[in-house]
């Protein structure tokens, strides 16, 4: 196809959209990337103080706890989506509540930062319905064992979108476990977890692991509902780079760039692992 | 129904219908007795001037990204699907790097990049937030119209249209268009969805969208609060209902998650 | 004794009765097809076999023992799907092995036979390749393969070639055929393609709205139908409805017509019956115009004529088709008199009930 006159005409029309992404994507993101190896003193020029400076207090903190709840969601989020996906798509179970958990899954995956973060707050705050409940039937201190505002408490509220997520992703795959797969392993003697362990397993893992990074990658980044639940209290790098723009300290803009350039890095790097393993889940999947 | 189908979906009900409950409770109660019932608070919010004026901005703000995105991604992604084909994975990558680049990122870089741009486009929440928001809306509009090109045979299409006479832009409009309606719609409440709910840009960007008002009643009126959150997820609902109203009509595959 | 024993089954889905009271005796060794349109059945008495789902009422034996109770898992049969069964995530080679592995045999034991049973199947080169990387016909030779592997006691077979291309079909049902022959392995086959059925089976069962309209061998179904629907739905039939005038001399009347036919003798006056022909049974020749000729003959135009091959197809008017081969339509063009000679012997006659005949299939007249 290549050489022929029609092909850079036709291209033409694609230049506007084109346009809008670099404009719009490209130009900010690879502002805020170069922006991370400026330096900040006078003269101006370039330096990579800015990324080292994340390898130290309190900013490997955050990276460190922004990971850690972003795996810890991802990881939940995915085995317990399966758990749930799985049990409305079964046989024996009912249709319709395939038809009602997919409706609800779309709404809450969608229904985080300000709103979901009262929503908790209102349920298993200091104030919360069930810790008040809790607290005068029998003397129970919910806030002792689930405290709300803490790295434990923004992973709880996390995954309300993230299991939705979840479901969301893996049932089309779990669809795609073909039923003659099972009838053929039973057939050929294998149990119920042999089929499981030889088939059903395999063939959902890459589906499995890009439903992690999607996970991941979608945690890593929500910054609403933390900053609801916590203003500050448990260190996330995108509250961090919150606090740098609304005033708080704004000495150094380009420390605020290298953290961003940081969450790029993570993100980047797990978009990397997700494009071939998409690639793989889809060629089983038929 | 198995056991274990049984409980994994009582336990999954629990936890999620359990803070909506408790938000309900929440919002009946009064300010004075911090008991029930009243619906006081939510009084409150419908005669409070801002909660109208931020609905607005954020409405016409969602309508204003579904008209950029549409007329620039429709004529797009329909060239690509007739006589690019080779474009369509390139694009497809494309699609994934808003997810690479989180909100938080690109806003820090968008206020870079355009703090010199002319004030119509840098102070008004219809200008620069709009664009943002066309990016964000970005995938969920390209897997859904993607989908729906993929649907329909665009080639046979308008080699019938024009073979009768219609020019390009006359195909588009009344032969395309039509046929792809269904995965446009999709795609438009997706990102309502996601403008109604978007916080992080508007919030870095000092702009009043009905996002940032319910923050600001939140660290002041808990009682108000539950009330909007609860109408929050009202609109959040009746967007989805009506995707997936739409989709049940036409069937296919839908995008149906956004992220936070 | 029967090997394989189907008793008396039922099998209900709500309110839609699939299966009304099914009997089968398959003798050890032999190849039984259930034949019949969508719906009527077959599918559901095969997995009540297989053990995918529990008869209502009714019992299954094999060789002697009653096997209704007993999970899929454990029932020593092996089954080839429609299509879609080899599991994605494994070679050729290793989806042969499965059952092998399931039941703990040693590996080098594995080994030989999955080779043996690849090579039966004519794809000793393909073992490493996946599934998606190969043709249906091949990916159902491995199917069956995978299903020999465990040397079943019976082997079961759901529509196998409905989803190949009609080449595919022809070839892959011989070896079907010539494999099953060679393992001497008891054999129940589902299809809807009758052709099918009669090229390779021992016995013939024809299912309707679930149960058996007729069971025989295929030789038997072809030339001596019991029933409208089993003449209809193997091969291509000429109906004729007539009534006996006659009973002692077997004349019949049809349309006017006067036709002897030795079925019709012994039989009542008055009777409605239907005389079923094959095609290939009705001679044709060139006619004079209108006048038909004494004896058992009817007379006609011809409609349409249709090559299939070494044979040509002919419509006549009237509602008559004859097979005749190709050379010899040739004299007999479209537009042309004809007169067709209907055999007195070798006809088969039915008694018409009130039943609404069954449908002439369109596409197959």
């Amino acid at each position: 196809m290549s050489g022929r006159r029609r092909l850079p005409l036709a291209w033409i029309a694609t230049v506007p959209f084109f346009a809008y992404t670099v404009a719009f994507l490209f130009l900010p993101a690879g502002s805020v990337i170069t922006g991370a190896f400026k330096s900040n003193s006078r003269g101006g020029g370039w330096t990579f103080s800015n990324v080292t400076t994340l390898f130290h207090e309190p900013y490997r903190h955050a990276y460190i706890v922004s990971i850690e709840v972003s795996a810890i969601t991802a990881a939940l989020g995915a085995v317990l989506g399966f758990a749930v996906a799985y049990a409305m798509i079964r046989d024996n179970t009912p249709r319709i509540f395939r038809g009602v958990i997919t409706t609800f899954s779309g709404v809450a995956a969608n229904f985080g930062g300000i709103p979901l973060a009262f929503a908790f707050i209102a349920t298993i705050g200091p104030l919360g319905i069930v810790t008040v409940f809790l607290r005068n039937h029998g003397g129970y201190e919910l806030n002792q064992h689930l405290p709300l505002f803490t790295q434990n408490g923004v992973e709880f509220v996390y995954l309300y979108f993230q299991i939705p997520l979840a479901i969301l992703v893996i049932a089309p795959a779990i669809d795609g476990l073909k039923r003659e797969w099972r009838e053929a392993a039973s057939n050929l003697g294998a149990s119920s977890w042999q089929y499981w362990r030889h088939v059903g397993i395999p063939v959902l893992l890459p589906s499995m692991l890009g439903m992690f990074i999607l996970l991941f990658g979608n945690a890593f980044a929500a910054y609403a509902t933390a900053y609801a639940l916590t203003t500050g209290v448990v260190p996330l790098i995108p509250i961090l780079i919150g606090a740098y723009y609304q005033g708080n300290v704004l000495d150094n803009p380009h420390l605020a760039q290298a953290m961003a350039f940081g969450m790029f890095v993570v993100l980047a790097a797990m978009m990397v692992a997700y494009i071939p393993l998409q690639r793989r889940a889809q060629r089983w999947a038929k | 129904m198995s056991l274990s189908a049984t409980v994994w979906l009582l336990l999954a009900a629990l936890y999620f219908l359990l803070p909506l409950v408790a938000t309900f409770l929440f919002s009946l109660r009064r300010v004075q007795t911090n008991a029930c019932c009243s619906l006081a608070a939510y009084g409150f919010v419908v005669h409070n001037g801002d909660f109208w004026h931020t609905l607005r901005v954020s409405g016409v703000l969602a309508l204003e990204v579904i008209a950029i995105s549409l007329v620039l991604f429709v004529p797009t992604i329909y060239w690509v699907h007739l006589k690019l084909p080779r474009l369509r994975p390139v694009i497809a990558f494309l699609a994934l790097v808003p997810f690479v680049v989180p909100p938080i990122v690109l806003v820090v870089g968008i206020l870079k990049v355009y703090k010199g741009s002319p004030v119509w486009f840098y102070d008004r929440p219809n200008g620069i937030l709009a664009a943002t928001y066309v990016i964000l809306a970005f995938p969920y509009m390209f897997f859904s119209l993607d989908a729906g090109f993929r649907a329909i045979d665009v080639h046979t299409l308008t080699e019938a249209s024009q073979s009768l006479g219609a020019s390009w832009p006359v195909t588009l409009v009344r032969v395309i268009l039509p046929n792809i309606r269904a995965a446009a719609l999709a795609g438009s409440f997706l990102a309502l969805a996601i403008v109604m709910g978007e916080f992080t840009i508007a919030n870095l960007a000092q702009f009043h969208t009905f996002p940032i008002f319910l923050q600001y009643v939140n660290e002041t009126q808990p009682y108000g609060a539950a009330a909007l959150t609860l109408i929050s997820f009202g609109i959040t609902w009746a967007a989805m209902l009506s995707l997936l109203f739409i989709g049940r009509k036409r069937g296919g595959n839908l995008q149906l998650a956004g992220a936070r | 004794m029967a090997f394989l024993e189907l008793q008396d089954l039922h099998r209900s889905f709500g309110s839609h009765k699939a299966l009304s009271g099914i009997n089968i005796q398959l003798g050890e060794g032999e190849f039984l097809s259930l034949l019949g349109p969508s719906g009527c059945g077959k599918t559901t008495a095969l997995r009540l076999v297989a053990g995918f789902d529990r008869p209502d009422q009714g019992r299954i034996v094999l060789d002697g023992k009653d096997v209704s109770g007993i999970p899929p898992n454990k029932r020593d049969m092996g089954m080839v799907f429609q299509a879609y069964s080899l599991f994605p995530n494994m070679t050729a080679k290793q989806n042969v092995e499965f059952g092998l592995r399931i039941r703990r045999k040693e590996k080098d034991a594995r080994r030989g036979r999955v080779d043996e049973l690849l090579e039966l199947v004519g794809l000793g080169h393909a073992g490493d390749r996946y599934p998606h990387q190969l043709s249906g016909g091949m990916q159902q030779r491995v199917a069956l393969a995978r299903a020999l592997a465990i040397e079943p006691r019976v082997l079961l077979l759901d529509e196998p070639l409905s989803a190949l291309d009609a080449k595919v079909r022809v070839q892959l049902r011989e070896e079907i055929r010539r494999i099953q022959l060679e393992l001497g392995i008891t054999t129940l086959y589902v299809t809807h393609d009758q052709e099918e059925a009669l090229a390779v089976s021992d016995h013939v069962a024809v299912m309707s709205g679930g149960v058996i309209e007729q069971m025989g061998a295929p030789a038997e179904m072809y030339t001596a139908p019991k029933t409208p629907f089993v003449a209809e739905f193997i091969g291509t039939m000429n109906r004729l409805e007539g009534t006996i005038v006659d009973g002692s001399a077997g004349e019949i009347d049809y349309d006017g017509r006067r036709l002897r036919i030795d079925a019709a003798r012994g039989r009542a006056n008055g009777e409605r019956v239907l005389v079923l022909i094959r095609p290939e049974a009705l001679e044709l020749q060139a006619g004079g115009n209108g006048a038909a000729a004494n004896g058992n003959t009817l007379s006609g135009e011809v409609l349409t004529q249709t090559f299939l091959g070494p044979v040509t197809r002919l419509k006549v008017s009237g509602g008559l088709i004859a097979d005749m081969s190709t050379a010899r339509a040739a004299a007999l063009p479209v537009g042309s008199n004809v007169v067709a000679q209907v055999p007195a012997e070798g006809v088969q006659l039915l008694t018409l009930t009130d039943e609404a005949l069954p449908a002439l299939d369109p596409d197959n007249p």
